[in-house]
């Protein structure tokens, strides 16, 4: 049962949310709610082909438009030399197309305008010349001879981007050579979009007269935000300032910066007023980052008793024209050597190969710590099929792999020290939850009847909380977060943090976390968070990271506060600071627990009787930078019939237990959860961005691009296991992607054991019916 | 979004529809529920000069039941339909809650849809299934046509630029029998067109023997598809598995579907045979049920 | 009626009980009207295709897509947004149990949601889950999962049952 923010000792609680109130009432203010005196509105002329060179553009007719106060074409930028950005990758991508377009959608010119309308007309009479050339999907065919070469701007030529492995790969050979058991598995996550129901957009705001631009931008990363464009555009960044408003969700997709935000800026630059750019949902999906677009090869070998010997995988990225991926710049495949999972793989060998296609350019981490989804599928998938290959039970095959409890801190094989957890405790608590060996019996009698049934389980470790400064940046940029407290005299506070939350509930549980650390309520405590000029620098939200970092950062801001408090309390105490302690609300002198002193008594103190030598205030900033990662896990089970006269696949249950530490908001973390779920069914029936052999996108929009409505999403059901991480400030672990990043193999796992007497080991996403029913025909189930 | 600019009209009688009709000719676009109509002009995929707005035309909201049949003005909305309790057209509110969303059915029409002609569309299989006619009026004359030859191709019938399409009008089950109806829609989330749509009908009498019998398609076809063949099996035959399961092969070789991402010709093809048959045994069942309960 | 004008059509609606009146090009979607015409901006817009629901106002107290119906279609009609909702300083039962609840976590879907609900609780306050979803089927939401949000309705339609019996 939900609480009050009013409650004591908040830190655990089911804290109503503070930030609800407003957004209950439809007065939250999102980017597309602020208007501005003088606004212009933009809007953006986009590529019909995937790959053509442009022969010429005319603008005539669209600045006739009345109300068209300009038009920007990439030879306008080129004489900026804005008409290339650097993407958080370390690649580079084009603003507006010069030359030629590389993707279908491809921003090729800007139109600014008095009025919305206005601009989309005048998009539309901008006469662009294109010569078609032939497009490049598959990044298979992008690495033959025989593939044209898409980016000319670079020296090497090839489609071919980087190459990246880990692990050691003679001896994983040598390993899978000598097992008696082997495995292999081609496993493909196909291109996903976040599709957050708030599309991306920006107001850019130059004043001339004060040199000053302020940006409002759809932001989870703010000051990353404001440096990259520091850089793109030459503004000192001292008058850069980006507000980053209410947040209508972000998941991955409001993490880079994006041609229509520079566009906005020049035409604010150049016009001296504000412009605005909201983009369309088509837009959206069909430009913004997309993810994943993996396709994985994985080989396992094992023992006749199922214990595995080694682990090796060899990947095609799908990057698209321009590697845009938001991943910390030494992991060019983000965290994906995670994927040796919650298993003691002795060796294991993973590479990845990024390629350049005629697709919108990414990927980012959607609701996935950097690749995690990618990784936490491809072993959870692979170990169904060993499974299968042994003839054990799933569940049994993972208790015989798992890391065990006392070998935390565990090494593994690719390189991580997992930081703690009991996986088989959390395996057993879902198992118990979802009475596993009833349904398996159950599932005996109804394949019996005729009946396809399974059950598929996923026990998922991931990696969050990017990063430790010795191994992660982006840009250069280290990747700690920051927190800074201000206590007020009335024992008020206000915090500032250097994340961003687009959904999460920052509000409440960073609230909950300082107040509880300074004998506070989360009602005391105001988090502010999105402003670059009054918040500490800090690399944004996503990737599970904000609690890993920022909440650590909070706890240990809030930290520093006590400590100056515990002088103040002494001196109000009349006693020396040794003697006095905190008791988890109030100081109390050591044995006298009558005499103590509240925070709201040492805040007034701090700015009206500060001991003699002290600097009067109340304030802390904490940059944190976490030793370690945080490994948060959990077990999945889902139960699947499929019918076989259409091949649709019905979720009869959904058991998920995770385990993210310590638990701030037990509300907030089942709520992230059932969110995550959603998003995950949805990759695993419904979601892809297909392409058509000429590089038209088939999904840019709501219609083909399928997000679940509450009649097909299933009912979950929820747990939790609590194995505190030993090193962060309050034991906490990220929890946002898990759902995410666990669920998919569940259900596929699920689907593939109820086809697997007939000798089905893989089923590709999204399993759409027809896919399905091709199977049951190809077997001859199909009614 | 905005759709290109455009005269706005919103006359009150079908008179004054017939003249902007007649003065604007192929410039004009009529809208009535607007959720296919908008979408499209948003998109800028359709850019009418001239937007005669009907909703305020009362004669098209009328409904009128007789022994004869129920005659539908073309502004009912999907929504009407899903909550209409009519026991001689079950059909109708089967078919109208598989629609688009429950939003978008409470602003959609049925005139609107039928005019539109999208061969995925819900109601160009159900009224083929229940041999609705249309009444399509201009200035001068007003003609009803049969719904199998109101409709030609994909978003194309014989509706010409100066006529409205004013009512729907659906003949009443025979006497002496019982109608049933079931819609069977496959499709990928809440808000997608159909993969395949079935409509069955089947009006049955006291010996279960089907006196009449109806079968329309959608999606699988440039139109929405009437399943004739399949129709003439069923009458006079009480439902046993190997009638059912004769007129759903029928109907099945009826449909003329397309491959494409939403599943093969063979796979939607076979979708209008598991539909049938589920959509007859399902009438069967009823059937038994009401018998039991009346005997 | 402004009839055959597309630059300047004068569209007059009742909007939460107060009536306003602007002029705006016949071609200016609802949506837009009542953010930017009439400065309401609890309702947002999320798609371009009728398929997100975030647009959901109550027209004549019937959902409808103000994405996907004209401004000067609502001429001389009833509107209500969530700025609506709540009364005399009092939260609805559904911000309450929404809140309560957690039904919403962005909360850029939650207007609409509500709106929705609405019109559900009062006219079936006391429906089952699966009336529930089904009616919030044209509501999309990429945060909660819609557990919570079910939950929500459910709690709020008990509460208006409760008061239409006192």
């Amino acid at each position: 049962m939900a609480v009050e923010a009013t409650e004591a000792q908040p830190l655990g609680k089911a804290v109503k949310r503070k930030e609800d109130p407003r957004l209950i009432r439809g007065q939250g203010r999102y980017l597309d709610d602020i208007v501005l005196p003088n606004m212009l509105y933009m809007a953006l002329v986009r590529s019909p082909y995937a790959h053509a060179r442009i022969r010429g553009i005319d603008v005539e007719e669209a600045l006739k438009v009345p109300g068209v106060q300009a038009v920007l074409t990439g030879e306008d930028l080129a004489q900026m030399n804005l008409h290339w950005m650097p993407t958080l990758a370390g690649d580079k991508q084009m603003v507006l197309a010069t030359g030629k377009v590389l993707f279908q959608y491809q921003e090729v010119a800007a139109v600014v305008a008095d009025s919305r309308a206005a601009a989309e007309d005048a998009a539309q009479k901008v006469q662009v010349d294109y010569e078609p050339l032939p497009a490049v999907v598959d990044p298979f065919f992008a690495l033959t001879p025989d593939a044209p070469i898409l980016r000319e701007d670079r020296e090497e030529k090839s489609n071919h981007i980087w190459h990246w492995e880990v692990g050691d790969k003679e001896a994983t050979d040598a390993a899978l050579a000598g097992s008696p058991v082997r495995i292999k598995e081609v496993i493909r996550m196909p291109r996903v979009h976040p599709a957050p129901i708030e599309p991306c957009g920006c107001i850019a705001d130059y004043q001339k007269a004060t040199g000053k631009l302020t940006w409002y931008v759809t932001s989870q990363a703010p000051h990353a935000h404001r440096t990259v464009l520091a850089m793109v555009s030459g503004l000192p960044e001292h008058m850069i300032h980006v507000i980053s408003p209410d947040v209508g969700g972000g998941f991955g997709n409001k993490v880079p910066v994006y041609p229509g935000y520079v566009c906005a800026v020049v035409l604010s630059l150049k016009l001296g007023r504000p412009v605005k750019w909201v983009e369309t949902r088509t837009e959206n999906i069909a430009t913004t980052n997309f993810a994943r677009d993996y396709h994985m090869t994985a080989e396992i070998g094992a023992t006749e008793d199922g214990r595995v010997t080694a682990l090796k995988v060899s990947t095609i990225a799908d990057h698209g024209a321009f590697d845009a991926a938001a991943d910390p710049t030494r992991f060019p495949a983000g965290l994906f050597s995670i994927v040796t999972g919650s298993y003691r793989f002795p060796v294991a060998f993973a590479e990845v190969d990024g390629v350049y296609t005629n697709k919108a350019p990414g990927g980012v981490a959607y609701r996935c710590s950097f690749r995690v989804t990618e990784a936490s599928f491809l072993i959870e998938r692979a170990m169904q099929t060993l499974a299968l290959k042994l003839n054990m039970d799933p569940a049994e095959l993972r208790r015989r792999n798992f890391i065990q409890p006392d070998e935390f801190p565990y090494q593994s094989a690719l390189g991580w020290t997992y930081d703690s957890g009991n996986y088989e405790s959390t395996l057993n608590k879902a198992l118990a939850l979802v009475d596993y060996d009833r349904l398996r019996q159950e599932q005996k009698e109804r394949r019996e009847r005729g009946e396809l049934v399974g059950i598929g389980l996923s026990t998922f470790t991931e990696i969050v909380g990017a990063g430790p400064s010795h191994t992660f940046d982006i840009l250069g940029i280290k990747m700690f977060d920051s927190c800074e407290i201000r206590v007020h005299p009335t024992g008020k506070v206000i915090a500032r943090l250097g994340t961003r939350h687009q959904g999460q509930g920052h509000e409440t549980t960073f609230a909950q976390i300082i107040a509880h650390e300074l004998g506070l309520t989360a009602s005391d405590v105001l988090i502010e968070e999105g402003d670059t000029d009054t918040a500490p620098y800090g690399l944004g939200t996503y990737a599970s990271r904000s609690t890993p970092t920022a909440g650590g950062a909070a706890a240990l801001a809030a930290r520093r506060i006590r400590q100056k408090a515990q002088q103040i309390a002494a001196h109000l105490l009349e006693m020396a600071p040794e003697d006095v302690e905190w008791d988890g609300s109030q100081f109390v002198a050591k044995g006298l627990p009558s005499r103590r002193v509240s925070m709201a008594e040492v805040a007034l103190a701090a700015y009206t009787n500060v001991p003699p030598g002290m600097e009067p205030g109340l304030e802390a900033t904490y940059y944190y930078d976490p030793p370690n990662l945080t490994f948060p896990n959990g077990a999945y089970v889902a139960v699947v019939s499929i019918d076989r006269g259409t091949g649709q696949v019905r979720v009869e249950r959904f058991v998920a237990v995770d385990d993210c530490g310590t638990v701030i908001n037990p509300m907030v973390v089942e709520g992230q959860v059932h969110g995550g779920l959603t998003e995950g069914f949805g990759i695993a029936f419904m979601q892809e961005i297909a392409f058509d052999e000429d590089g038209n996108c088939l999904a840019p929009n709501f219609m083909e691009y399928l997000v679940p409505t509450a009649l097909e999403t299933p009912r979950w059901e929820t747990d939790r296991t609590e194995t505190p991480s030993p090193h962060h400030p309050i034991g906490a672990k990220g929890v946002g992607e898990s759902p995410n990043v666990g669920s998919p193999a569940a259900f596929v796992n699920a689907v593939v054991d109820a086809l697997s007497p007939y000798g089905v080991t893989n089923v590709d996403i999204p399993m759409f019916p027809w896919k399905i029913w091709e199977i049951l025909k190809t077997h001859g189930l199909a009614l | 979004m905005f759709p290109n600019p455009f005269d706005y009209y919103a006359p009150e009688t079908c008179d004054d529809v017939y003249a902007l009709l007649h003065e604007h000719g192929y410039d004009a676009k009529v809208i009535a529920g607007g959720q296919s109509l908008l979408p499209m002009m948003k998109l800028r995929l359709a850019a009418p000069e001239v937007l005669v707005d009907v909703n305020n035309v009362a004669d098209l909201r009328t409904m009128a039941v007789s022994d004869t049949g129920l005659r539908l003005g073309a502004l009912t909305r999907h929504a009407e339909m899903e909550r209409a309790q009519w026991p001689d057209y079950p059909l109708l509110s089967a078919t109208a809650g598989h629609i688009a969303d429950p939003i978008v059915r409470n602003r959609g029409t049925m005139g609107g849809s039928l005019a539109h002609a999208d061969p995925a569309a819900d109601w160009g299989a159900a009224l083929l299934a229940l041999d609705a006619r249309v009444t399509l009026a201009d200035a001068a004359r007003s003609r009803e046509v049969r719904l199998d030859d109101f409709f030609v191709d994909t978003f194309t019938t014989v509706l010409e630029p100066t006529e409205l399409l004013t009512a729907i009008v659906i003949p009443a089950p025979p006497r002496e029998s019982r109608p049933f109806g079931q819609y069977l829609k496959l499709e990928r989330k809440v808000g997608d067109f159909a993969v395949v749509g079935v409509a069955v009908t089947a009006s049955l009498d006291d010996a279960g023997r089907v006196v009449t019998a109806g079968i329309g398609l959608a999606s699988v076809g440039p139109r929405p598809l009437k399943a004739q063949a399949a129709e003439a099996l069923l009458v006079g035959q009480t439902l046993s598995p190997a009638v059912i399961r004769e007129a759903a092969e029928a109907a099945s070789q009826a449909a003329d579907p397309v491959s494409d991402r939403r599943g093969s010709a063979e796979y939607k093809r076979t979708m209008v045979r598991v539909f049938v048959e589920r959509g007859l045994a399902k009438i069967q069942a009823d059937w038994e049920l009401v018998n039991r309960a009346s005997a | 009626m402004d009839n055959g004008k597309r630059q300047s059509v004068t569209v007059r609606v009742q909007i939460n009980g107060e009536t306003r009146e602007a002029a705006v090009e016949s071609r200016t979607l609802l949506a837009y009207f009542i953010r930017d015409t009439l400065g309401l901006t609890g309702t947002h817009v999320g798609c371009d295709t009728t398929s997100c629901g975030a647009c959901t106002v109550l027209l004549d107290g019937v959902p409808v897509k103000s994405c996907t119906v004209l401004a000067v279609q609502a001429h001389g009609h009833q509107l209500e947004t969530v700025e609506g909702l709540e009364q005399d300083g009092k939260l609805h039962p559904l911000q309450q149990a929404f809140w309560d609840n957690h039904g919403l976590q962005c909360g850029f879907c939650t207007p609409g949601m509500l709106m929705t609900a609405l019109a559900l609780v009062r006219q079936e306050p006391l429906a089952d889950e699966e009336t529930i979803r089904r009616a919030i089927s044209g509501n999309l939401c990429r945060c909660t999962g819609y557990m919570n949000i079910v939950k929500a309705i459910r709690q709020a339609g008990r509460t208006v049952a409760q008061t239409q019996e006192v």
